[in-house]
């Protein structure tokens, strides 16, 4: 049977970094999965950004739960994707996935995330975000960074999956 | 290398009030399981409870956000159980099943394990969820058991449960 999810690459941090970057990444695969677990040196919002593109081409429709209310709400032309709508601890791993579709063809590209940041106390969200990218270029490479330029403490994990349909 | 292996699986062949993973082997990086479930809890709905290494301390906490067609919700718990939430009960429409996929990254890691948990169940009727919970289980041991039980119901015949290991080695 053929292998239909595939690992491409893996980084797990042996010391702090600002980034964990993938590059490179082939264009033989039909969707891409990205899984993050890890911590922030600093709590901050963990985000995505794809082919080095910093213009305000990034936009998101966000759908959280803290615990008390539910709320949604957008964001529009940004600089990158959030992977999550909480910011992360700086002690305790959460996780986020960001599942990027038809990555390799000529339209827009959709990313959906899954965060989970249950914290066992203080601000901690579940939430799920649809993510525009108005390019239509095929994504070749992916940076992981926080969004207020901290580092990425060690033992974080970063794998990006290749997933075919054919 | 296949990376999305099944470890092992259980369809049921009749009602049981636990289902058991145990020996999982540490050989992989994540866990994802995959549920269709129903309960004989009477009423439409049932929680489908999870524990760690039999674990039955309260150890679980969850954040929760729930859609029922109506009015979303978000809520906390702290449990001895991680509470992953709505599947059928017995007054649900026949032949429904609730879907729960559980995400378990870092699985073998010496760290609090974070949890994602996707849950559906829709049984034309009014009273069905779909939502996503964060969870947490604040143990550093890896986990080698999963359990799967109710609020107390049985796990009705058909009822599925799928445990994959997914590799990045």
């Amino acid at each position: 049977m053929a292998t239909t999810y595939e690992k491409i690459a893996t980084t797990t941090l042996g010391s702090a970094a600002a980034s964990i970057d993938f590059t490179s990444i082939p264009a033989t695969y039909t969707d891409l999965r990205v899984v993050f677990v890890g911590t922030m040196a600093t709590s901050s919002y963990p985000w995505m950004r794809l082919n080095a593109d910093t213009d305000s081409n990034y936009s998101d429709t966000y759908l959280y739960g803290d615990g008390s209310t539910a709320v949604s709400g957008k964001n529009t032309s940004i600089t990158g994707w959030y992977m999550g709508a909480n910011p992360l601890s700086t002690t305790v791993p959460s996780m986020q996935t960001m599942d990027i579709f038809s990555y390799a063809g000529s339209t827009y590209k959709t990313g959906l995330s899954i965060s989970a940041t249950e914290f066992g106390s203080g601000q901690r969200m579940t939430d799920v975000i649809v993510s525009l990218w108005r390019s239509t270029a095929a994504i070749t490479s992916i940076k992981i960074f926080s969004d207020g330029g901290y580092n990425i403490k060690a033992g974080a994990t970063a794998t990006l999956y290749g997933i075919k349909a054919a | 290398m296949a990376t999305y292996t099944l470890i092992s699986s259980n369809v049921l062949s009749s009602s049981a009030a636990s289902v058991t993973f145990s020996a999982i082997p540490a050989t992989y990086t994540d866990l994802v399981l995959k549920c269709s479930v129903r309960t004989d809890n009477a009423g439409a709905n049932d929680t489908l409870r999870i524990t760690y290494n039999n674990d039955s301390t309260a150890l679980y906490s969850t954040i929760m956000l729930r859609g029922d067609g109506a009015s979303p919700i978000s809520s906390i718990q702290t449990v001895a159980y991680m509470n992953a939430r709505q599947v059928d009960g017995a007054t649900a429409t026949s032949n429904t099943f609730g879907s729960t996929e559980i995400y378990i990254p870092s699985y073998t890691a010496s760290q609090s394990k974070p949890t994602s948990i996707v849950f559906a169940q829709e049984d034309n009727s009014a009273t069905a969820y779909m939502g996503a919970i964060a969870g947490l289980y604040r143990s550093n041991t890896a986990i080698s058991r999963i359990d799967f039980s109710t609020s107390g119901a049985n796990f009705v015949t058909g009822s599925s449960f799928y445990l994959y290991g997914i590799s990045n080695a």
